[in-house]
């Protein structure tokens, strides 16, 4: 998996979340949508939280939901979902999310690549505004194709 | 020498983590091992580490250890990381 071949149905823009959780589903549902998981998924994401807190909140406005492999995730893919207004999830630093990432994967290894990619865009600390900011599918990918050499 | 990225799931965070400290590393022209773990697998990678990487969030699920605990706050910030393992490591 890389992040310029991600399909358009990944992609959720200026959605409405009512708290963390709803986030969290939205960015299940661009999964299910994107034919990564079934349904499943969005809730075993949504339980990592609920276990282990708002961890997933790794930069300032920036969550990156995930779960463990499981017999619901169909193949690797990740979905990007912006927020129309910021949600709370309750990380001491990184509050509010205004850009969720969801990363579903088949096994512990083989997703290196898309998350050194993720690094390589968000080591720049104007990308996840960038993100929030995008109106258009377009401009989401030319933030994610901003710098990508050699992954 | 040995570092532990430490996350939830195992997956994602703990990657990125180790990803973006190896960069910090190259920086500080450091060698270690980074090994990504959850709190399933914890235990028996932190036996021989030095250094525990780990979002605030997840301090508490971190038992007795000779390691250090570094909490890094923005997984991204290259120079939050090169700055705290350069404490750390120095």
């Amino acid at each position: 998996m890389r992040l310029h071949e991600l399909p358009d149905d990944v992609f959720v823009l200026g959605a409405h979340a009512a708290d963390w959780r709803s986030a969290v589903r939205i960015a299940g549902e661009a999964l299910v949508a994107g034919g990564v998981t079934t349904d499943a998924y969005a809730e075993r994401m949504v339980q990592v939280v609920e276990e282990f807190g708002a961890y997933i909140v790794i930069a300032p406005g920036l969550a990156l939901a995930h779960a463990r492999p499981g017999p619901d995730v169909l193949h690797d893919g990740l979905a990007v979902v912006t927020l129309d207004e910021p949600v709370v999830f309750g990380h001491p630093h990184n509050d509010p999310v205004e850009v969720v990432l969801a990363l579903a994967v088949t096994s512990n290894e083989g997703h290196v690549t898309v998350l050194a990619e993720l690094a390589n865009v968000f080591n720049d600390s104007t990308a996840t505004t960038a993100i929030a900011h995008a109106t258009t599918v377009g401009a989401v990918r030319a933030v994610l194709d901003r710098v990508q050499p050699d992954v | 020498m040995k570092i532990i990225a430490f996350c939830g799931a195992g997956i994602g965070t703990s990657a990125i983590l180790k990803v973006n400290a190896e960069r910090a590393l190259a920086r500080l022209g450091i060698e270690a091992d980074i090994e990504a773990t959850d709190i399933a697998g914890f235990a028996v990678a932190a036996e021989d580490a030095q250094v525990i990487l780990a979002s605030p969030e997840l301090v508490k699920f971190i038992g007795k250890t000779y390691a250090d605990v570094v909490v890094i706050e923005n997984y991204f910030d290259l120079d939050e990381l090169t700055r705290k393992l350069e404490i750390a490591l120095g």
